[in-house]
């Protein structure tokens, strides 16, 4: 048998690709369509407009690379950055942004915790408020507005996957948010993060 | 999980465990140990030997662990596993572990009166390491703040300074509103009430402008900063009549502020920070002024 499978090559990678196979089946296919990591929390809402295009911006400024969304359940997380993190919150999330790697600080509760005026101040130079920072400054996302061209589609691309926006609230996608800056949609994204479990300690 | 998943996991985990141990077991004997396979390679050959010993057994201990900790901890499916391990209740266990070990600190520290405790170099350390934690963002790790964010180290109290007020402040935070006067005031009205609070600060300012900047500053902003501009804690309206200033003391940005107005806010504390922590924040806090 040793010899069969060693001088057949489609055999062996077939038979490797089963054996590895293995831990990812049993971890992955039953939490896949496990109802109760789905089910949104109660009182979540997909993200508006706003939040969304300031979610956008998140991930194209690649916020997730430095900044974490995700707290785990360690007493030393939950006392510096409030309740962990559960599955129901994160349903309409496409795609999450745990993030893998704290070069900054989570990010999951910020919502809430830092006035909007200490956002713009630490996004257009995080020195100028923590003297420390090595994070980058953003000031063009001060002078850039909202591109609203392709709004009404991503709603209707994240409804077609099960968030529920309402036609209404796809044709009045970009309403109201005429001139608004890409920093005032991130500033208003970091304000919503978390802020569904108000018990934070 | 429902139960056909379960039973999938199960299997899928137990099962590959016995499929490691059959072909664990298989390739134990080799036929003929000591010769090679017969694979040659460029000159270098292949030994038919079986598995060393300590590795044979290192596999079967690892295969034995596993079924041992499948047994102990959650790992089967919808099988609890027999301690009943969560992750939420092992936080919890942390946290009460916690609050036994520090819960006595911090009662004791509760007993003492906030302006006593402002003289405690040890609750003073604790309340350095809280101020690190939620505060000095904003107000800078030496709580000297900086534009927009008020210095706490200058025995200016913008919402007061009494224990109270610093708790309230702490608990619940405070939402300043500074009106924006564009729509109110000409051009001319903001360059005369800049010049009216350049002299209420004591500081050069053109008489004749000044003036006609009080008859508007009476009018407008004393319901706030007071006819005399000493402000009012209640409102966290700001005394204006020292050199302390929230954003900044020229004329530009005085007349920028009557403007567009400000709206500083302060988060509340209460929903993160719990009474008895708050308690030693508003000694920290306290002791940082040069009150």
């Amino acid at each position: 048998m040793n010899d069969l499978i060693e001088k057949n090559l489609g055999l062996l990678i077939a038979l490797a690709v089963v054996a590895i196979s293995f831990g990812g089946a049993v971890e992955i296919i039953p939490l896949m369509s496990q109802r109760d990591v789905q089910e949104p929390m109660e009182g979540l809402k997909p993200y508006s407009p706003l939040v969304l295009e300031g979610r956008d911006i998140y991930i194209r400024e690649g916020c997730n690379n430095c900044h974490s969304q995700k707290i785990r359940p360690l007493r030393a997380e939950v006392e510096r950055y409030g309740h962990y993190s559960v599955s129901g919150e994160m349903t309409y999330d496409h795609p999450h942004l745990w993030g893998s790697k704290r070069t900054g600080p989570d990010l999951m509760r910020v919502g809430g915790l830092y006035s909007d005026d200490w956002h713009f101040a630490h996004l257009m130079d995080p020195r100028s408020v923590v003297p420390g920072s090595n994070m980058p400054a953003y000031p063009w996302l001060f002078s850039t507005e909202l591109n609203l061209d392709v709004t009404p589609r991503k709603l209707r691309a994240l409804q077609r996957i099960g968030v529920p926006y309402s036609d209404e609230d796809i044709a009045n996608a970009t309403q109201g948010l005429e001139g608004v800056t890409e920093a005032q949609a991130l500033v208003a994204y970091l304000q919503e993060l978390g802020t569904l479990i108000t018990e934070r300690r | 999980m429902s139960n056909a998943f379960s039973l999938f996991v199960i299997i899928g985990t137990l099962g590959s465990l016995v499929v490691f141990t059959l072909l664990l077991l298989m390739n134990r004997k080799v036929s003929n140990p000591g010769q090679t396979t017969g694979h040659e390679y460029d000159g270098i050959e292949e030994y038919d030997n079986p598995l060393p010993a300590w590795w044979f057994w290192g596999f079967l201990l690892s295969i034995v662990f596993a079924l041992g900790y499948l047994i102990y901890y959650p790992g089967l499916g919808n099988f609890k596993g027999l301690s009943g391990w969560t992750s939420a209740g092992q936080l919890a266990q942390q946290q009460a572990d916690a609050d036994e070990r520090f819960g006595p600190i911090f009662a004791q520290y509760r007993a003492i009166p906030v302006e006593e405790l402002a003289t405690v170099p040890a609750a003073l350390r604790m309340g350095q390491r809280l101020f690190a934690t939620n505060c000095a963002q904003c107000h800078g790790s030496a709580g000297t703040g900086s534009y927009g964010f008020p210095n706490l180290t200058d025995g200016e109290w913008q919402w007061g300074k009494s224990v109270e007020q610093v708790q309230a402040t702490l608990q619940n935070g405070r939402v300043a509103v500074m009106p924006a006067w564009a729509g109110v005031l000409d051009a001319y009205g903001i360059r005369d009430v800049t010049e009216y609070v350049m002299q209420l600060s004591g500081r050069d300012a053109i008489a004749e402008q000044a003036l006609a900047g009080q008859t508007q500053f009476n009018q407008l902003c004393a319901a706030c900063h007071g006819a005399d501009g000493k402000g009012q804690p209640m409102l966290g309206a700001p005394d204006l009549t020292n050199d302390r200033w929230l954003y900044g003391g020229s004329r530009e940005q005085i007349s920028d502020v009557l403007r567009n107005g400000r709206n500083g806010r302060m988060p509340g504390f209460s929903d993160r920070l719990d009474e008895d922590r708050i308690h030693i924040l508003n000694a920290y806090v306290r002791s940082l002024s040069s009150q």
